[in-house]
């Protein structure tokens, strides 16, 4: 769907469902240089198990116009923003990588937006390779490759998408190569940049994190690092699996968040 | 400067799409014959058939075998996803009504195989689709035929059968600038010879019967979607961007962005068309795909081998390969397919009709059949078969002489190739 938010279209995909007001919201938030497809897996089923979900085209992104955002307090301000206008109340928020650190930021300082935060890839820092950033700022090729390259574990570089011919490493790279010039580095330089201080402690709603085994952008290490921040946490393991868990594990994906947003 | 460390093609070629069976732990591929799935529940079943999760549910739809195949060709291609088809002309129709609906035009290379020709001339007319049919290496004829109900752009990698290379970068340019995407046919130069998608390339098919297979024993297609073109960008193509119902409403491009085309081929298109992949020609096509690489670069150097005897004799008056200097498109050949421009090539022998008919009666490894890319040299008259449907007009627009003998040149040893074509050579010029 769409919607007119501060002068600019804003899309949001609902899992080709009508937003039902009744049901508990759910907002997505994708991460670098991505869009609102990244949740394709997830959206309808959420959409038919009693949720509204909203996978957001953040601004420059996807479908979404509007200018890129250059820090993630400008972008958890956004988000925090956007669900005031939905008017739905506070949302279950759901961050994937640069969209964790995003949630952190909403969950920290728009404490009223949230009910409750899933994170997955996440860290309380993400670094970015200086080889990544420069070919991102250069618009090449090289970035979307390196970042399909890393995204993804073991299994997933050579089969394993449960939905029939579909192939991820192709799927995640033509993803990146569609967004325009300028977005991966925006996005990118905004992880880079962040810095989470002490914010796990400034959270209060309940926290749900996933884990690949197999990230390495944002590795079980790194995770764990923000993990030991929060008092309490639903921490999720997945075997296996990667950075982009909610394509490569979109099964067990879906059941840890159904079970976690209930 | 780091590099992504993906798998490699010939890797690919063996593993994509494929892990040991979970339940047997099968190292090679299991032939899944069956029709349909047992649901885990109702609610299990109802999430398949309403698009919330994935998996199976009839094989007319999906199957594990054919799954395996789709996803590698996916994967050798570069293309976000596959959806194979029972043959080379299922896939081209899937593509087609996937993407096109009555009132819609078709821009298309004139030099193609007369099935894919035979369809858009005269059997999507009836269904409202028209074509405009246009020399491939002649860009202002591409822009010119492109009207506002245009919505593809459709050619071969390499023509049929006059081995035209097409300029992909350009035609795909020229395609873009217009808001359309461009389908091409890839099957002469399977994805170790190019890979257009990273040409520019929006749609691939291919007949996998031919190379990909290589066996010439299982039929077989598959339309590979590149992934990159945006379906949203105009009102062009609302099959992709508009509420479908279908399935209660949903927009492909909406849930699933750049695999739009994927899935709505498949969801729609293989539910309604059911032009289906058997599990059994799945399972034999990929034990073709395992051996490309190989193959490739050995049909590669064989046609070498056969050119250079071609042009030294008094019976073949010329030859047309890319790879010859005086080919037109020998310069772009050299810059589009370095690792070889296929072994399919066109011969004129001396004599005209007659000799031609003598030459397909005289060889005796060489195979006279209907078909190309096999792992055995085959040869054809195409003015008395796979374009005899053509008019005499559209045969001459198709660059179709009476003269003109198609070989796909296989992998035999190639002195043993040479001496077949030589003996047969020899008594056509005894008329």
């Amino acid at each position: 769907m769409e919607v007119k938010f501060q002068e600019t279209k804003i899309n949001l995909a609902t899992g080709g469902v009508k937003v039902d007001k009744e049901q508990p919201p759910v907002l997505l938030v994708h991460g670098a240089g991505m869009d609102r497809t990244v949740w394709s897996q997830q959206t309808r089923y959420l959409a038919h198990h009693g949720f509204s979900p909203m996978a957001v085209d953040l601004p420059g992104h996807g479908k979404s116009g509007g200018e890129l955002l250059s820090t993630i307090p400008a972008m958890a301000d956004w988000i925090a923003d956007l669900i005031g206008e939905l008017d739905m109340g506070p949302v279950r928020l759901v961050g994937h990588s640069m969209g964790s650190l995003i949630s952190l930021e909403v969950a920290a300082h728009h404490p009223d937006a949230v009910e409750r935060i899933i994170l997955m890839g996440a860290a309380a820092a993400m670094p970015v390779h200086p080889d990544l950033l420069g070919a991102a700022e250069r618009n090449e090729i090289l970035a979307p490759q390196l970042m399909t390259a890393w995204a993804h574990g073991a299994r997933a570089h050579v089969a394993g998408n449960p939905t029939p011919g579909l192939w991820m490493r192709s799927g995640c790279q033509a993803l990146l190569e569609r967004a325009a010039d300028g977005v991966i580095y925006n996005d990118l330089a905004a992880c880079n940049s962040y810095e989470a201080g002490d914010i796990a402690g400034q959270i209060d709603c309940p926290i749900t994190v996933i884990v690949g085994s197999e990230d390495k952008m944002t590795p079980p290490k790194a995770t764990a690092q923000l993990v030991a921040g929060f008092e309490e946490v639903d921490l999720r393991h997945l075997k296996g699996v990667g950075h982009m868990m909610m394509i490569e594990a979109p099964d067990q994906i879906r059941e840890m968040m159904l079970s976690a947003l209930r | 400067m780091v590099e992504p460390d993906y798998l490699k093609f010939d890797t690919l070629s063996l593993h994509a799409g494929q892990e040991p069976d979970p339940t047997t732990g099968s190292r090679g591929v299991p032939i899944y014959q069956t029709t349909s799935y047992s649901f885990v529940d109702t609610e299990q079943a109802a999430g398949l058939f309403n698009l919330e999760q994935p998996g199976h549910i009839y094989s007319r739809i999906s199957n594990p075998t054919v799954a395996v195949l789709e996803e590698r060709l996916a994967a050798l291609e570069g293309g976000v996803g596959a959806v194979c088809t029972a043959s080379g002309m299922a896939a081209f129709h899937l593509a087609c009504a996937t993407i096109m609906s009555a009132g819609n035009h078709v821009v298309a290379s004139r030099n193609i195989y007369g099935g894919s020709h035979n369809m858009l001339n005269l059997t999507m007319p009836r269904f409202g689709i028209t074509t405009t049919f246009v020399d491939p290496r002649d860009h202002d004829a591409w822009r010119s035929a492109i009207t506002p109900e245009t919505r593809v752009l459709f050619a071969e990698t390499l023509g049929n059968p006059g081995i035209e290379v097409l300029d992909v970068p350009v035609v795909a340019e020229i395609a873009h600038e217009h808001g359309l995407p461009l389908m091409l046919d890839a099957t002469f130069t399977t994805p170790y010879l190019m890979k257009p998608i990273e040409l520019g390339a929006d749609i691939v098919m291919h007949s996998v019967t031919k190379f990909l297979g290589g066996h010439g024993i299982a039929l077989g297609g598959v339309v590979i979607d590149g992934g990159r073109f945006d379906w949203a960008a105009t009102d062009k193509f609302p099959t992709l961007s508009e509420p479908y119902d279908g399935y209660h409403g949903i927009s492909f491009v909406e849930e699933y962005g750049h695999q739009a085309l994927s899935m709505r081929a498949r969801a729609e298109g293989l539910r309604d068309f059911g032009a289906a992949m058997s599990p059994a020609n799945a399972f034999h096509l990929l034990q073709g795909v395992e051996t490309l690489p190989l193959r490739m670069q050995r049909h590669v150097e064989n046609t070498a081998t056969v050119i250079d005897f071609l042009e030294t004799n008094d019976a073949v008056s010329w030859i047309s390969h890319p790879s010859v200097s005086s080919h037109p498109d020998h310069e772009l050949s050299k810059k589009l397919l370095p690792k070889g421009a296929g072994a399919i090539l066109s011969f004129g022998i001396a004599g005209g009709r007659e000799a031609g008919r003598r030459f397909i009666e005289n060889v005796q490894l060489a195979s006279h059949v209907a078909n190309v890319g096999d792992a055995k040299t085959l040869v054809i008259h195409p003015a008395s078969t796979t374009h005899q449907q053509l008019s005499a007009e559209d045969l001459s627009a198709a660059g179709v002489g009476e003269d003109l003998i198609r070989l796909s040149v296989g992998l035999e040893d190639s002195e043993d190739i040479i001496a077949d074509l030589a003996r047969a050579l020899k008594a056509s010029q005894k008329g």
